[in-house]
């Protein structure tokens, strides 16, 4: 079941080919709110990047010991083998990550205070950001390994951090043009995404995972 | 009052227009009408749902736990949603695959059971979320049925454009939505733009 792609090549095209934001639109709530600064922006990438690993793998720990069909052999036996308690999975997938975010921000106010000034504002977000429940989601879908989906999980942090630093860049250099009044703000920003989303689409030939 | 609500979800405070919320999960699906349909429909009785059970139980619920509680509330209806969807109508179950899960982060729901059920009677609350579902759904099809036609010449699924037409692929990839979406925001904005300029 387990796909047998080299879990380098899944990072790769997690960053690249198949990012999360330019490819399966996820998490442009936060991407279209945070990128008008690019000290603000790397901020939440560099949140959103250990967010997704960390859960990913997490995530799925849990899917393979709990929730898959017969995960819980190791408790119950043979009895295991009808049970599968994947129905709860977006469920469970929600409050680990809410969780895990909690615990981070405690642990960051009290032992890593510099950090904690630095992305401390951007954990909350992270909670409803939709790229990070749509990394534990995919990787249950496409059957990955540990390895994959760690891989997987890191790569689309980097990716998504990518994507947003430029943004912001470019979104610098757009203030001092002259934009018709109603394209300002959202409107320009999903003009340029597309584009940006275009240039991705050169890396196409490199690696074809989805 | 009823209609009002309605209209006031649909276009004065649609919420993608204005901050772009909830489009997360929405776009993905637009490569054709008909899943956009079955999308729409599901963030509909979604909203509907949980408004209804956050204002039936806002007497209840405890001001600090009142996220956890109306989370669990969209995730039960987001579930069952799904499995609806799995037990009847299994194609659409697999093309939309892990979107509809998806929608327990959209920031729709969420954000009107904060800002209107919570403080509105059952009634009230339900309208907001049909309104709130409707406004969503008309972004998430006129995007689609653009894509659509030129990315493929159909709707859903029939033949439309002329035999001679070819279908304009590009579209249905990634870059077209983020295109066809700039270009609607860009005409709605324009038209409140200039009805506010001219009541002024």
């Amino acid at each position: 079941m387990t796909p047998d792609i080299h879990p380098l090549v899944i990072l790769f095209a997690a960053i690249f080919t198949s990012n999360i934001l330019l490819t399966n639109f996820l998490g442009i709530c936060s991407f279209v709110a945070l990128s008008k600064r690019l000290d603000v922006s790397f901020g939440m990438g560099t949140a959103v990047t250990f967010v997704s690993t960390a859960t990913a793998a997490l995530n799925w720990l849990i899917h393979s010991h709990f929730l898959r069909p017969g995960a819980l052999s190791w408790l119950l036996g043979d009895r295991a083998t009808g049970i599968s308690l994947e129905i709860f999975s977006v469920i469970v997938y929600i409050a680990v990550i809410a969780a895990f975010v909690q615990v981070v921000e405690m642990t960051m106010e009290r032992f890593f205070k510099a950090l904690y000034q630095a992305l401390g504002i951007f954990l909350p977000l992270i909670t409803v950001n939709c790229a990070i429940l749509g990394v534990s989601l995919f990787l249950t879908v496409r059957h990955y390994s540990f390895l994959q989906a760690v891989a997987y999980g890191f790569g689309s942090g980097v990716g998504y951090t990518l994507a947003i630093v430029l943004m912001a860049a470019l979104r610098r250099r757009l203030r001092y043009s002259n934009i018709p009044a109603p394209l300002q703000g959202i409107g320009i920003t999903m003009i340029v995404t597309g584009i940006m989303a275009m240039a991705f689409m050169a890396f196409n030939g490199m690696v074809a995972v989805q | 009052m009823g209609l009002r609500i309605i209209k006031r979800a649909i276009w004065h405070e649609n919420p993608i227009f204005h901050q772009m919320l909830g489009v997360c999960s929405a776009l993905a699906v637009t490569t054709r009408v008909e899943n956009a349909l079955i999308m729409s429909l599901a963030v509909t009785v979604v909203s509907m749902g949980t408004g209804a059970m956050v204002s039936l139980f806002k007497g209840l619920i405890p001001r600090k736990a009142r996220l956890m509680v109306e989370m669990i509330f969209i995730a039960t209806f987001v579930i069952l949603f799904d499995q609806l969807l799995k037990a009847y109508y299994f194609s659409m179950s697999k093309q939309l695959g892990p979107y509809v899960g998806l929608i327990i982060t959209n920031c729709i729901i969420l954000g009107r059971a904060e800002a209107f059920a919570i403080k509105n009677r059952v009634g009230p609350s339900i309208l907001d979320g049909l309104g709130n579902g409707i406004g969503y759904g008309m972004i998430l099809l006129t995007v689609a049925i653009f894509r659509e036609l030129l990315g493929a010449g159909t709707l859903m699924g029939h033949r439309l454009m002329p035999a001679g037409y070819e279908p304009a692929r590009a579209i249905l990839l990634a870059p077209g939505a983020f295109l066809i979406m700039g270009v609607i925001i860009w005409i709605v904005r324009g038209i409140q733009l200039g009805r506010a300029r001219r009541s002024s």
